[in-house]
């Protein structure tokens, strides 16, 4: 746990972004998880990519369901709206939320006991639906708040703290999320910046649903030897299966030509998602290939990183509902109240 | 032998087999009485299934205009021979039968009391259709035009109805009236005065509408601003969510982009159903869902939050009889404890009782104003016998200077002047704090919503004074929620009355016949209909002023006297419960004869008419 506020004052010299804010204006209240917790990265790589984007703070709405990773949100975006949900029905609040105002951006944040194991519905069901929103699965395989119990992504064969081993199928987000329907499909670790910010700076600009499984440490409760979630054991199956560089529409798009092949994919709002394949069979934008390789990983043991699925002109649960452009929390008596002299005729014609 | 003879008041059930066309026929009989302008009350009384299992449709023909189930059958239209024996059994000794008698049947069969009518209308169906699926459809017209002429409907008030109903679809128009023609030709030649019960054009509908509580409270919900709609199929109430789609794409459908004012979500579960309604409702977009007991179960731990969280939700409630596997298809008022204190922790919420449709309309818009404006979970407590039944009320009616009240919402304006925006504050002392909306402002407004844990200005505390100030502020704005809910509804008896009675929903059409009843039998009640809780004081005074009141519901614990003792702080004492319960609606005959039992038990026994009981 951090005990020092950090100061309110900013040093003159931090960079701006386009919006005229510093990084600090991204930032929200002093995290209360433990000191090392992966989730604090996640939170930071959050803040850096909300920075990078030039998205105003007030513009996004954070959910969460209940658990540590589920406070974080009090811990980045200090000017957004947050609601600190229920356990496992973040995504059924966040798909209201979003029908409410389609103007809005959506995070909805999640650990894997809310997600994989109470939340496994909601989580398939928002997946199916398109909902367009930007879903963090903060995944470290163990209940933290509750103090060490196995969560339903812990690898069959891992071991908790107290020595217990876990017998029962691990569930993988990622491939769920894939048959399930979601148009982003990605895993990141919380330790590897570089590769998380992209990520979620390409999931928010994805329009539909956007799924990043960050695998996250817990220092606590499952960072210790037989774990397959801690910092160690993540560092060394990680693999990764390309880079990604993610570029608003809005810069000068430049092509790196130094390294690798490269597949530029245009996103729905004109931005321009270019992978570097590390990877030479692999292509994003193919789901059953997507599919496969996260099984042929974890089959060797290998954590599969990196954007593993995009496609790019999906439509999100408003085209699917035909919603009207204004937000529909927006309409008022004019738009909605079809008037008496309507009713007269709806009465007339129950006589 | 005793023959039963009335004009225009009489009860007819059909008992049909489920699956079988017979609904659109016997809709077409009883809204044959009110183009007469004789007042109709149709239920129907159905099995849970598709196809196969018995399913009636009573209809209480009612010059009088008694809505409520009278009891009892007058003519049986006995179609069906799984239930034949049950349902010869229930016609009133003087009543009738008629039935196919195609194939003839032992005497044993019928009763030496009642009068027989047969005709054998398999055999004209096979003589006229070859189509197997229209001698069954053509069957049920058939009848109908025979018990037209048996009862004297104007056969032209039939065909303008069958008219109406095909309009458009020419190719089914003409053959439906043949068949109608071919019953009623058969029967004025063959059963002329086979029949005692007779209509005779009135003038007693007047402007009356006719429909099911369920397409009207979704109406309310199209006229009250609601906005998303999330819902999980449960019966009796699936049809108030389709209804809602319906109304929907023909009144909120942007005319230039045609484009859907509007969202419906058919959810996985009711959990999600109540997510997305809350999702919708903090975000500030009316938000309702329809659901059953069932349901609301599922969706309690969302209400607490909600409840805690202050954030506007509209629950329907269309009550059947519980559990999960009870009686879906059977009406209870059983609900309303679990509704009333729904979740853990201290909660108690807001609910409607409308005793119509027309009040399901009128509650539904107004539920959503509620909600907003004391930002909480408000529950619109109908039930299976309003929802999925036609009844006949007054017209629907809109004020088009009505304006939805939002509630407290700080706005961007406000926010940039400075105003002290304290999410948990209350600030005008009536408990109802002010809230923003998601994006209104870049610096202020802005909060992170969760359960108590929190202060007044929603920052994180488990301190107890926090937790105090705000659970007492909850109370507080239950207090400010009776000044704004519907108020009770006094029938003052003719003469002074020593006795009350307490009744809400449903059971208000059958209570209105019994206190008629009952005065006739010189028991003089003042009758008082809650439409909401919390209880306003006059409750409360009612009570007081009479020495027994008598509390008539339709559940087996008494669940509104218990709220009236425990939240009214009413005498229990005072009260007797009048409770109806077997999953049938609650009738007058009922009310009559257990409130005279219990008058005639407590010796007060009425010795004239004119002196009061």
């Amino acid at each position: 746990m951090t005990y020092l506020a950090k100061p309110k004052l900013h040093h003159p010299t931090l960079p701006k972004n386009k919006l005229g804010y510093t990084r600090r204006d991204y930032e929200g209240k002093v995290s209360t998880l433990c000191a090392g917790c992966g989730h604090d990265s996640i939170s930071a790589a959050l803040i850096q990519a909300f920075w990078e984007l030039d998205v105003e703070p007030h513009r996004v709405a954070k959910l969460s369901g209940i658990g540590c990773s589920s406070k974080t949100p009090d811990y980045f975006l200090g000017n957004s709206h947050g609601f600190n949900t229920v356990h496992g029905r973040m995504p059924s609040v966040l798909t209201g939320a979003n029908l409410a105002n389609r103007d809005l951006i959506y995070l909805g944040v999640s650990g894997d006991g809310d997600s994989a194991s109470i939340g496994l519905g909601q989580f398939a069901h928002v997946m199916r639906r398109g909902v367009n929103m930007t879903y963090i699965l903060e995944n470290n395989g163990v209940y933290g708040l509750t103090k060490g119990q196995f969560s339903a992504t812990a690898d069959m064969g891992s071991k908790s703290k107290r020595g217990q081993v876990n017998t029962d199928s691990a569930v993988d987000t990622i491939s769920l999320a894939l048959i399930m329907g979601a148009s982003f499909v990605a895993r990141s670790f919380s330790g590897d910046k570089a590769q998380l910010v992209p990520l979620i700076k390409a999931a928010i600009a994805h329009q539909g649903a956007a799924f990043i499984d960050v695998i996250s440490p817990c220092v606590a409760f499952n960072n210790h030897p037989g774990s397959t979630k801690s910092y160690d054991y993540i560092r060394e199956h990680n693999e990764a299966v390309n880079r990604l560089d993610f570029w608003p529409s809005r810069e000068a798009i430049t092509i790196d030509y130094s390294e690798g092949g490269l597949i530029e994919v245009p996103q729905h709002d004109g931005s321009i998602l270019k992978l570097r394949k590390l990877d030479a069979d692999y292509d994003p934008r193919d789901r059953i290939v997507a599919l496969e390789h996260v099984a042929r990983a974890a089959e060797k043991g290998e954590v599969l990183t990196g954007l593993l699925y995009v496609h790019a002109e999906a439509q999100d649960l408003h085209a699917h509902l035909n919603t009207y452009a204004v937000p529909l929390n927006k309409l008022g008596e004019k738009e909605l109240c079809p008037g008496a002299g309507v009713l007269e005729k709806i009465n007339a014609a129950l006589r | 032998m005793k023959r039963i003879e009335a004009v225009n008041d009489f009860v007819v059930k059909f008992a049909n087999i489920n699956g079988s066309g017979s609904a659109s026929a016997n809709e077409l009989f009883a809204k044959s009485f009110l183009r007469m302008g004789i007042p109709v009350s149709p239920r129907n009384i159905f099995p849970s299934n598709i196809q196969g299992l018995p399913t009636w449709y009573e209809v209480r023909v009612t010059e009088r205009g008694w809505l409520g189930r009278r009891g009892g059958v007058d003519l049986m239209v006995a179609m069906n021979p799984q239930t034949w024996n049950q349902d010869v059994k229930e016609i009133e000794p003087g009543g009738y039968l008629f039935y196919d008698d195609t194939r003839p049947l032992p005497s044993s069969k019928f009763r030496p009391d009642i009068h027989v009518i047969g005709m054998p209308l398999t055999e004209m169906c096979n003589a006229h259709y070859t189509d197997a699926r229209e001698r069954q459809l053509f069957k049920n017209i058939i009848y109908v035009g025979a018990l037209a002429a048996m009862i004297g409907i104007e056969p032209g008030v039939i065909a303008e109805l069958i008219g109406e109903q095909y309009k458009g679809k020419e190719k089914l128009l003409k053959p439906n009236v043949n068949a109608f023609q071919m019953g009623y030709h058969y029967a004025q030649e063959k059963l002329k005065d086979a029949l005692g019960l007779k209509a005779r054009r009135a003038d007693a509908v007047g402007d009356k509408i006719f429909i099911d509580g369920n397409s009207a409270a979704a109406l309310g919900c199209v006229y009250g601003g609601a906005s998303v709609c999330a819902w999980y199929p449960i019966t009796p109430s699936s049809s108030l969510a389709e209804a809602f789609q319906r109304y929907c794409s023909r009144l909120r459908v942007d005319k230039e982009t045609g484009r859907n004012k509007f969202a419906i979500v058919q959810a996985e579960d009711e959990l999600a159903s109540i997510g997305i309604v809350v999702g919708a409702g903090w975000n500030g977009a009316r938000a309702f869902t329809a659901t059953s007991g069932p349901g609301v179960s599922l969706m309690t731990e969302f209400i607490g939050l909600a409840y805690f969280a202050e954030i506007p939700a509209t629950i329907i409630n269309v009550q059947r009889g519980g559990p999960s596997t009870g009686m879906p298809t059977r009406t209870q008022q059983a609900d309303v404890i679990s509704c009333a204190y729904a979740s853990h922790g201290d909660t108690k919420h807001v609910l409607l009782f409308p005793e119509d449709p027309r009040e399901c309309f009128e509650f539904a818009a107004q539920a959503l104003d509620l909600a907003d404006r004391l930002q909480t979970p408000v529950f619109v407590m109908t039930d299976l016998d309003i929802g999925m039944n036609q009844r006949l009320c007054k017209p629907f009616e809109w004020d088009d200077a009505r304006r939805y009240d939002r509630g407290k919402v700080m706005t961007a304006d406000e926010l940039e002047a400075g105003k002290d925006f304290g999410r948990y504050l209350d600030v005008d002392g009536d408990g109802i704090p002010y809230r923003t909306y998601p994006g209104t402002h870049p610096k202020r407004g802005a909060y992170f919503t969760r359960g108590t844990t929190k202060n007044a200005y929603a920052a994180y505390s488990e301190a107890g004074p926090d937790y105090v100030y705000n659970v007492q502020r909850l109370l507080k704005k239950f207090e400010t929620a009776k000044t704004l809910v519907p108020k009770a509804l006094l029938t003052a008896s003719k003469e002074p009355a020593r006795f009350g009675a307490i009744y809400y929903g449903s059971t208000s059409p059958a209570m209105a016949e019994a206190l008629e009843a009952l005065a006739a039998k010189g028991i003089f009640v003042n009758a008082l209909r809650v439409r909401a809780f919390p209880f306003q004081d006059e409750i409360f005074d009612f009570v007081q002023s009479h020495s027994k009141v008598f509390v008539i519901e339709q559940n087996r614990d008494a669940q509104l006297k218990t709220l009236l003792v425990n939240d009214a702080g009413i005498n229990p004492v005072s009260l007797i419960s009048v409770l109806h319960y077997d999953g049938t609606p609650i009738t007058a005959r009922f009310i009559t004869e257990e409130i005279s039992q219990i008058v005639t038990a407590l010796n007060v026994r009425p010795i004239k008419k004119d002196k009061a009981a």
